[in-house]
């Protein structure tokens, strides 16, 4: 029963960016001047008491609820001076949402979950996300500082790349918490009754050539594979992912590292036209679109099912949660690969997951409170229990080396719940491809950017499902309307300053008018004054 | 004498049917070029579709999209994300007309009018009362009226596992993973069959009466049940009220 919190997403989280912009300049004109700098005291005080508010994500999963709550317990032990309070979301669209109206009222919280790429845009605001380095490198309160009551792992046991993935305008403002990609769930029994073998890795043409080959139908409108009358052989959940991986795997453009949008290309145009012939024969889908992936997998309805590594619990006709009556479910083997490339020589997948972020506050004891709870969610206790709970990677060297979690790896199919075989595949594909996996540029716009990209897929899909004309002309006004709903030719860059080429922004409104009449007048006549007296004077 | 009695009786129920039938207009008619609800019932997914209806309930608002329960006196209808200034959702009270022009689309077993949809708001009001479908449960027939506001009479909680394994009259989410706020998830059953009913918290937030009603049920409760009949792979009804059982 995920269908609540997933669609709610939808309820969410569009054209943030020029809101957020809009909220954070309305505060600083109301007098705000943000906060001071965060400066690290010379030592953390036990005496004083603390509450901090911990924003955290969950897959809408009870263990890991239980996970936060067991960490936040055993924490309070060591730091009873510093209360923890949990705040649990089930989606990153929310708690960007959530923030943003917190960053206008000064009611953040201290610890949140969250993307680079939301983080970008609470940078916005002054000051309000504490830069870390000075933490990290703390002999005493860093990262495997001495004064810290637990096993904290050293800088150089996180693994760099998902720590850089944290560092962006010359920062870092986030710990890397948890590490996923997207995998490919696939059907084996249907791959091979089709007449095709599965390859050791997947290609886009493979992928398209099994699904049209699976289309066909009886006499009675029966899909021959499955022998049912619904059947979508590929169904894509994240298409944002789909459209930037695609980008990424072509090498054609997405964006700067400044936040100079590529995007809209004829490139772009291409993949949008396989992706709609393969939509057209009923081929392809989306998430959005038709449902869970999962869902669809698990009935037999589907043969491919590209979701996040953390959603492999899901996936499978044994697997241990299941969205779907049992009268349903369709017995087949699981075979779980990395996506689809277009040149599996040269393999790249997106790098996602949780990162956390600190508040500032005017307190910098309760920032520093804040950073002792961030870091105790790099321990191995908690590193290894999260990753267990789906198709997660802890971040940590250390974590992943334990003899606990070598264990954990080593006992794939043993059960169906902690052991669950597609699961541990699902890890063992992002453990083994870290090298491949990349991520996209951060800056203020981004979360938008990559919204858009999603939806020149989900609107190719919903128009030619809806028998619309797709052709370069509705390509052309695809891109104009995503680049308007997403403000995307509004971006400013990081560092705050203008875009290279300035906007129209049409005439002034008639108040500023008046109001810039008004001061023309009052400095006239105050000049008026000013030379009538001073003439006066001389006479 | 009696004749002249019934006569006045007659003319009375007359007068008084003919009343309700023109409280808030004429609530059957539509205007031309809208469908009929059997029209909708019968137009092929993906299709456009202008359908005429009342608002019964608002579900959210956000962004200029509204989510939003709608019915004639035919059936329901779920219009997702429909395109809706903030100051146009304010007038979508309780029983407003308005004529939506969309696409059906269906999600996990949820027909609907998709994302995107376009409305006017028309003259006429009316508020649907609820349809009791308690014998409906577990039949094929149940379908017929998704998404219209329905009854279900006494039914019995019953327990549901939470995070920790223990019994539990509610959920918070529907594993038992969420805080208070979140969706309300609460298994009650009729005639030995068990069903899973929910508590939008969109549509009712830990604020309103049935939230707090849910939050104080116990296993073994008889109560009576109104709501909308959504669906997601299977029915799953957006709880209104929860009363016990008369």
């Amino acid at each position: 029963m995920r269908n609540q919190e997933t669609r709610k997403r939808n309820v969410v989280g569009r054209r943030l960016a020029a809101l957020v912009g809009c909220m954070l300049l309305l505060t600083g004109c109301h007098g705000s001047r943000g906060l001071d700098a965060f400066v690290m005291p010379e030592s953390f005080d036990m005496a004083a008491e603390h509450e901090i508010t911990f924003w955290a994500k969950n897959d809408t999963n009870k263990t890991q609820t239980a996970i936060y709550e067991q960490a936040i317990a055993d924490f309070e032990k060591l730091y009873p001076n510093i209360h923890v309070n949990l705040r649990l979301y089930t989606d990153y669209g929310k708690i960007y949402n959530d923030v943003i109206t917190n960053i206008a009222t000064h009611t953040t919280p201290n610890v949140c979950i969250t993307y680079p790429d939301h983080i970008a845009t609470y940078l916005t605001g002054v000051n309000q996300v504490v830069p870390l380095e000075e933490l990290f490198g703390d002999e005493r309160y860093g990262l495997g500082g001495s004064e810290v009551k637990y096993d904290s792992p050293g800088k150089d046991e996180i693994i760099p790349q998902y720590l850089e993935e944290c560092a962006f305008g010359g920062h870092y403002y986030a710990i890397p918490y948890m590490r996923s990609t997207e995998s490919c769930y696939i059907n084996k029994t249907y791959v091979e009754k089709l007449g095709f073998q599965l390859p050791d890795a997947l290609t886009w043409d493979f992928v398209w050539e099994v699904s049209e080959a699976a289309m066909a139908m009886d006499g009675e409108g029966n899909y021959l594979v499955n022998g049912q009358k619904v059947l979508i052989p590929f169904i894509y959940k994240s298409t944002d992912n789909m459209m930037i991986q695609q980008i990424r795997q072509k090498g054609i453009g997405y964006s700067t590292e400044e936040g100079e949008i590529l995007l809209f290309s004829d490139a772009t145009r291409e993949l949008l036209e396989t992706i709609a012939e393969h939509t057209r024969t009923g081929a392809f889908s989306t998430f959005k679109v038709s449902s869970y992936p999962a869902n669809f997998l698990n009935a037999g309805q589907c043969i491919f099912a590209i979701d996040s590594t953390a959603g492999a619990t899901w996936m499978g006709c044994d697997a241990p949660l299941i969205d779907i009556s049992p009268d349903k479910l369709v017995e087949f083997e699981t075979e779980v690969l990395p996506i689809p490339q277009f040149d599996p020589a040269n393999p790249q997948m997106i790098s996602q997951g949780p990162s956390v972020c600190v508040f500032n506050k005017e307190d910098p004891q309760e920032v520093l409170a804040s950073w002792l709870f961030a870091q105790y969610l790099l321990t191995d206790e908690v590193q290894i229990a999260y990753a267990q709970t789906e198709g997660y990677v802890p971040v940590t060297t250390k974590a992943r080396q334990s003899q606990a979690y070598q264990d954990y790896l080593s006992r794939s199919g043993e059960d169906n719940a902690l052991h669950y075989d597609v699961k541990i595949k699902a890890t063992k594909l992002l453990l083994e491809n870290v090298d491949h996996t990349f991520v996209t540029p951060v800056f203020n716009g981004s979360a938008s950017l990559r919204d858009a990209a999603g939806q020149l897929i989900e609107e190719t899909v919903k128009s030619i499902r809806r028998s619309q004309t797709v052709d370069d002309a509705y390509y052309g006004k695809l891109y104009e309307d995503l680049n308007a709903r997403y403000h995307l030719d509004q971006l400013s860059r990081q560092d705050g300053s203008a875009p290279k080429e300035k906007a129209d922004l049409g005439p002034l409104p008639r108040p500023a008018v008046l109001l810039l009449a008004g001061l023309a007048v009052a400095w006239a006549l105050m000049l008026f004054y000013v030379i009538f007296e001073k003439t006066r004077q001389r006479k | 004498m009696k004749k002249i009695t019934s006569l006045l009786l007659a003319a009375v129920l007359v007068f008084a049917c003919a009343g309700c039938g023109s409280k808030g207009g004429d609530t059957d008619a539509k205007s031309e070029g809208v469908m009929t609800y059997a029209e909708y019932d019968s137009a092929a997914l993906e299709s456009q579709v202008v359908i005429e209806a009342y608002v019964q309930a608002k579900q959210s608002w956000w962004e200029d999209k509204a989510t939003i329960y709608a019915q004639d006196k035919e059936g329901g209808y779920f219009i997702y994300n429909m395109a809706c200034s903030e100051e146009d959702y304010a007038k979508l009270t309780p029983g407003t007309k308005i004529k939506v022009t969309g696409y059906k689309t269906e999600w996990s077993g949820e027909v609907e009018i998709a994302e995107g949809a376009t409305f006017e708001i028309g003259e006429g009001n009316y508020v649907a009362s609820a349809e009791d479908v308690t014998s409906l449960l577990g039949s094929d027939d149940l379908i017929k009226h998704q998404n219209k506001f329905v009854a279900f009479k006494g039914m019995t909680v019953e327990a549901s596992n939470d995070a920790d394994g223990n019994d539990a009259a509610f959920l918070y989410n529907w594993d038992g993973s969420g805080q208070e706020g979140d969706d309300l998830y609460f298994n009650v059953s009729l005639n030995g069959n068990t069903y899973t009913f929910t508590v939008e918290s969109y549509l009712c937030d830990s604020s309103t009466e049935v939230y707090k009603a849910v939050q104080a049920l116990n296993i073994g409760d008889k109560i009576d049940m109104e709501g909308f009949l959504y669906w997601y792979e299977g029915v799953n009804p957006h709880i209104t009220s929860v009363k016990a059982a008369k």
